[in-house]
């Protein structure tokens, strides 16, 4: 707890939000956890998707050529 | 007594002892193993991170300053400060700049870390008075409590002569009964007193030189007399971080001024070389003067000035030497005095060898030393010898009392005991300081100390924790220095025990972190 407490102080010292009021504090942090929020959330409905396409992609490349013949000849 | 010093003033200028009578060789190993001697400073360079992060910080309060600046002028906040008027609307912006948005945006929120008021004297431990805020710093109200013992690490007591113990004090009274304090006069007119006579006679003996001038105020004494020395038509070459003081004398003389960078030798060189080959600026006829300004110590930076290698170039180029020793003259040197004994050189190398009475002395007020040519001269061409009212009596006699006791003069050997506390404090704290992996800037002589902090917010929280636990230090941000390189500078003092280092060591250990970022 004593060091979560910490890691919020190191967090306003570095932003420079320490300077700032509690109101202005208050609408930085909403906005950033709202922005990191929205990165998670694309990421989870989106990265599993383009991994899967990426890696048939790359699979389609390197390991290709001989299904495609076979298919072509069947 | 009073007969005495006349007469001595009188005196041919081979009686009077002058600092290092060996002979300086300009042989350029000679010098380099002299400046090896005094290890150069290296200015380390932040961490990339770091430099990202503290651009970044400014980023973000700079935003949320145009946001309030917004909410301010669409009427949605109170204006706290200065604005235009009505019926001046459709005129010239005037609070529009730069300077005036950084003072409203950021200077505004943080500004209880400065001109904090003290309730006793600067000495190593000081009484504040406690300030409050209701307003997030528009206003203050003191509450009427002290804040006692305050470790005082931010005042420029570098030998400890800011003290008020009786019997130290007994000459300094008994000229203020016997003069009373103010003077009433100009230099010229009737404010020279035999006490000048004998302050400037001093002065010229302790520095090693034919004669010396005493001003009432420091900064007067660079900005005033300067234009006296160097005109239309001369090249002033001053260092890139010289004070204000120099810089606005320079600017007011109306010569030709370049800047070279800090302590470049090679840069200086070539700007040397280019001005003379090239000539005033439109005429290309040879400069009337060449002077090359530099100060002892860089207040900022604790750095110290190349003397050997100065002193090579300018006898070389046949310029003239300004030096400033307003940080050096009695905290440096083995018998305090300033650098031209740090670094073994002869004094009547340097033609004028300027400093202040604020910093070691105790006192206020300035010198200029050299040739009596020079200071005959400026007797009667300075600004601040004709205008401004002299030297108060009082004061003068504690400049007195400090340069005898510094030079043993009163019998005792209080002087040296200061000294030598001054350069065992310099070095025991610089040593902990970078053991503990701060970065810190200067040369390991100097008893001006920058902790560099970078960030705008742990500059500012550093300051608010050393006052919770009482330790009272001088921080330094944007104007003074530059945007990335915020600090916090500690001045080392003699009267400082080891136990209140010890103390200050542990808090500084606490309250910042090892890898010499401050504030964990």
């Amino acid at each position: 707890m004593e060091y979560l407490a910490w890691l919020y102080y190191q967090y306003l010292l570095v932003t420079g939000i320490y300077v700032l009021e509690p109101w202005e504090k208050s609408i930085f942090n909403s906005v950033l956890f709202s922005a990191v929020a929205m990165v998670i959330y694309t990421s989870y409905v989106f990265v599993p998707i383009h991994v899967r396409l990426a890696l048939e992609f790359f699979s389609a490349i390197c390991g290709g050529q001989p299904e495609s013949t076979m298919a072509l000849m069947n | 007594m009073t007969a005495d010093f006349v007469r001595h003033a009188t005196e041919q200028p081979e009686h009077w002892p002058v600092q290092s009578q060996k002979q300086y060789d300009w042989n350029r190993e000679n010098i380099s193993i002299e400046i090896k001697n005094h290890r150069q400073e290296d200015f380390e360079k932040a961490p990339m991170h770091v430099a990202v992060l503290t651009y970044l910080g400014f980023g973000i309060v700079t935003l949320f300053g145009y946001f309030r600046d917004f909410l301010r002028a669409v009427g949605l906040e109170k204006r706290n400060l200065a604005q235009e008027r009505e019926e001046q609307k459709e005129f010239v912006p005037l609070y529009q700049d730069f300077e005036n948005f950084y003072t409203r945006n950021l200077y505004m929120r943080v500004r209880d870390n400065w001109n904090r008021p003290l309730c006793s004297l600067p000495g190593p431990v000081i009484d504040l008075m406690e300030r409050v805020s209701d307003d997030y710093n528009w206003t203050f109200r003191l509450t009427g409590r002290t804040i006692h013992n305050v470790i005082n690490m931010g005042s420029y007591n570098y030998l400890g002569f800011a003290e008020n113990t009786a019997d130290y004090l007994e000459t300094v009274a008994d000229k203020a009964r016997h003069y009373g304090v103010g003077v009433c006069s100009t230099r010229q007119e009737t404010g020279t007193l035999d006490i000048h006579v004998e302050l400037e006679y001093l002065v010229a003996r302790f520095l090693g030189v034919e004669s010396s001038m005493v001003f009432g105020m420091g900064f007067a004494t660079n900005s005033m007399n300067i234009p006296a020395l160097v005109g239309k038509g001369c090249l002033i070459l001053s260092d890139e971080l010289n004070h204000t003081s120099l810089i606005l004398g320079a600017r007011l003389s109306g010569a030709t001024i370049k800047v070279f960078k800090h302590n470049d030798m090679v840069h200086l060189e070539k700007e040397l070389r280019d001005s003379i080959c090239s000539g005033q600026p439109r005429t290309h006829r040879p400069w009337r003067k060449i002077l090359i300004m530099v100060e002892g110590i860089y207040s900022m930076e604790g750095s110290v000035v190349r003397l050997p290698e100065l002193i090579a170039l300018k006898k070389r180029y046949k310029a003239c030497l300004y030096l400033d020793e307003a940080h050096s003259i009695g905290a440096v040197g083995p018998g305090g005095r300033g650098v031209t004994e740090l670094f073994g050189v002869n004094p009547a190398d340097v033609d004028v060898m300027m400093g202040t009475f604020t910093k070691s002395f105790g006192a206020a007020g300035g010198y200029i030393a050299g040739k009596k040519e020079l200071v005959d001269y400026l007797r009667s061409r300075s600004h601040s010898a004709m205008y401004t009212s002299s030297m108060s009596p009082p004061i003068a006699e504690q400049i007195i009392r400090a340069i005898k006791c510094i030079t043993g003069h009163d019998g005792s050997t209080e002087g040296i005991r200061r000294i030598r506390q001054l350069a065992e404090n310099t070095r025991y704290f610089r040593a902990k300081v970078k053991k503990m992996g701060f970065i810190i800037y200067g040369n390991d002589d100097s008893p001006v100390v920058p902790i560099l902090l970078y960030m705008p917010g742990k500059v500012v929280a550093f300051a608010r924790e050393m006052l919770e636990r009482k330790i009272a230090v001088v921080v330094v941000g944007f104007p003074a220095t530059p945007i990335t390189e915020a600090r916090a500078r500690f001045c080392m003092s003699a009267a400082h025990t080891k136990d209140m280092l010890d103390e200050v060591l542990h808090h500084l250990d606490e309250v910042g972190d090892p890898d010499g970022e401050g504030d964990s």
